[in-house]
């Protein structure tokens, strides 16, 4: 039963990774101090301002940028959150997930356009995409660590590999679905193609381009609850605790405080998407 | 502008002997054809290429309308976005005001097709994010033109197309029709001297197409514009075109005005086209006279006159309403011929004028 051939990644990805430590050490801890920085910044403003300002300040936005029903939803939500004992952990995961969608997005928006610009770039990374979707995610966080030790910083940068794959996806979809026709318009305009890309292709690429930003939001949520096992800390770090105390109530309250989040992060995002909708249905 | 420059500018748009082939091997296909003679057939079996458009030369002079007319894969749309270089030209030149588009750069012709050449697509091409004005403001928008200049010429333009109240609107809340009318704003906004129509009036029904024609022609003759309009709808093409062309297989097989088309088919194809065509309006009186001297008994100063461009539908009306039986032909006090009750007969039936003359004599004595 013992095959000759065996496939062992571990064989050569282990001393990769340790030849990466012992090399690359200096610009390893530059990213981590530069995430931690970021990191630092969002949850000292999100914490800084006391709970009832917050929550007050979230339904005002979200009643202006989305409508009424956004801004109780926001205030139901953030209010269960503050009730059931977890506001710094939420803060802390809001803070992780805004932290780890914005390098997705910005890492997977440029390489998206030029996937759907350059067929074989498309080629090579769709099937590429596609193991990055079905490993289970928990994989992403062994060489996280072993790069950058137990902390927010892997927990990032797995999260990051995570989020990426919908909104590149995503944003290859949408820039291919931008009608012929508008970007011959375009041309047959004198458009310049700076001009193309911002005035034709992204108003009408947004809406999808929206539903990969949603799709990468709710999934970086997952992925940082799942790194409270590798000391993120938040609303995973509360799971976690629940999971290996065995206390139903804890893990049961932090599981619900998790649902809050994702369902406000949803209902604000997909609402932005909407709210467009709407406007230029009137 | 002055008369010189008028004259040198006649032609606005010049094809020479212009080729498309589409496929990998598109120029060795073209090599092949120059030399060896190759047909499309062999074309197709031996490189694989397809050829859009073959051996196509016309010219489109100041202020008329080309009418470019022909079946789906007849290499009209593909010609035509030659004509601002969306597709680039095989084989042949390509002449915008007397100069080859193939010769300017990426910056000269972006600025050639921003002022020179507007561009009407059948799909309209709305963008549906931006209001009816800011659409029609586009083309001036990206050349960097102030807010408030661009909406003001686009409010003009608006309103020459009869949408001035709706300038605040979506394209989605618009009609086909009037989404087609804002297309055309948004091509004359800009000024250019030629417009190309991307068979623009197809997908409209047949009631809102016949205005959208009538309105057209009377707008880019007011206007003094240039227009190439391509149509797979003879009817159309003659309704709205000063000259004709009719595209079969990436060749033009026949150019013309309308009567010529209509009364000289130049092969089969043609005449089963020109077949359905109502000639009351295309035939003119002096191509269905017959000389005076034909018809001995008749006296033409006596009869009832009418000028030599005087259509069919004119010369019936005339002569029900005289009661006679005939009509002279004059012009400046100069009997040119005579018509008949059977040279009109033969004329709204559509026989070439020449056969039937020539037949008359023999008939009359």
């Amino acid at each position: 039963m013992n095959p000759d051939i065996t496939f062992s990644p571990g064989a050569w990805l282990a001393p990769s990774v340790d030849w990466l430590n012992a090399n690359l050490h200096g610009l390893f801890a530059l990213i981590s101090r530069f995430i931690e920085t970021v990191l630092g910044g969002i949850e000292g403003v999100l914490l800084a301002i006391p709970p009832y300002g917050m929550i007050a300040l979230v339904a005002v936005a979200a009643f202006f940028l989305v409508n009424l029903r956004a801004a109780i939803l926001a205030v139901v939500m953030l209010g269960f959150c503050l009730i059931s004992g977890f506001w710094v952990a939420s803060m802390q995961t809001i803070s992780l997930v805004t932290v780890a969608v914005l390098i997705s997005v910005t890492v997977a928006f440029p390489i998206g356009v030029a996937a759907s610009r350059i067929k074989r770039l498309d080629a090579v990374l769709s099937p590429l995409l596609n193991v990055m979707q079905t490993v289970p995610p928990w994989v992403y966080l062994i060489p996280a660590v072993m790069v950058f030790s137990l902390g927010k910083v892997p927990a990032i940068l797995a999260t990051i590999i995570y989020g990426i794959p919908p909104m590149l996806r995503l944003t290859t979809l949408a820039f291919n679905q931008v009608p012929r026709d508008l970007l011959e318009l375009g041309k047959a305009m004198g458009a310049p193609p700076r001009a193309i890309l911002l005035k034709i292709e992204l108003p009408t690429a947004m809406p999808t381009l929206l539903v990969g930003l949603n799709q990468c939001i709710l999934l970086s949520l997952a992925m940082v609850v799942l790194a409270g096992l590798v000391g993120a800390g938040g609303l995973g770090a509360e799971v976690t605790r629940g999971l290996t105390r065995m206390e139903m109530g804890l893990g049961l309250r932090a599981g619900l405080a998790i649902v809050a989040v994702a369902l406000l992060l949803d209902r604000l995002s997909r609402g932005a998407l909407q709210g467009r909708r709407s406007r230029a249905a009137t | 502008m002055n008369t010189a420059s008028e004259v040198a500018e006649d032609v606005l748009v010049e094809c020479q002997s212009v080729w498309k082939i589409f496929g990998k091997n598109a120029d060795t296909a073209m090599r092949a054809y120059k030399e060896r003679g190759l047909s499309k057939k062999q074309i197709l079996q031996d490189h694989g290429c397809v050829v859009g458009v073959s051996n196509v030369s016309l010219k489109v002079k100041r202020g008329e309308i080309y009418c470019i007319m022909g079946l789906s894969g007849s290499g009209k749309s593909t010609l035509i976005r030659m004509f601002n270089r969306l597709i680039d030209p095989t084989s042949g030149q390509i002449l915008i005001k007397g100069k080859d588009l193939a010769s300017l750069d990426k910056a000269a012709l972006r600025e050639t097709r921003a002022r020179h050449i507007g561009m009407v697509f059948q799909s309209v091409a709305l963008l549906p994010h931006r209001t009816v004005l800011e659409n029609a403001a586009f083309g001036l928008e990206v050349r960097g033109i102030s807010k408030a200049e661009r909406h003001k010429v686009a409010g003009q333009a608006l309103a020459k197309v009869g949408l001035s109240d709706w300038a605040q609107r979506y394209p989605d809340e618009l009609s086909g029709g009037m989404q087609q009318r804002v297309g055309l704003a948004r091509a004359i906004t800009s000024d250019p001297e030629v417009i190309l129509m991307d068979e623009p009036f197809s997908a409209l029904d047949p009631l809102i197409r016949r205005q959208l024609q009538d309105e057209f022609r009377q707008l880019t003759k007011s206007l003094g514009k240039s227009a190439v309009f391509i149509t797979h709808d003879l009817e159309e093409a003659i309704r709205i075109g000063d000259r004709i062309a009719i595209m079969k297989d990436g060749v033009i097989i026949q150019e013309g005005t309308a009567e010529d088309i209509v009364l000289k088919p130049a092969d089969d194809y043609v005449a089963e086209f020109v077949a359905g065509i109502s000639r009351l309006h295309l035939v003119k009186a002096h191509s269905i006279m017959s000389p005076a001297a034909a018809h001995p008994y008749l006296s033409p100063g006596l009869l009832p006159s009418a000028g030599p461009q005087a259509d069919l539908d004119a010369l019936i009306n005339l002569m029900i309403s005289s009661g006679g039986d005939a009509l002279t032909v004059a012009e400046g006090g100069q009997v040119l011929g005579v018509i008949t009750q059977q040279d009109l007969l033969r004329g709204v039936q559509g026989a070439p004028a020449a056969e039937h003359a020539a037949a008359q004599p023999e008939h009359a004595l």
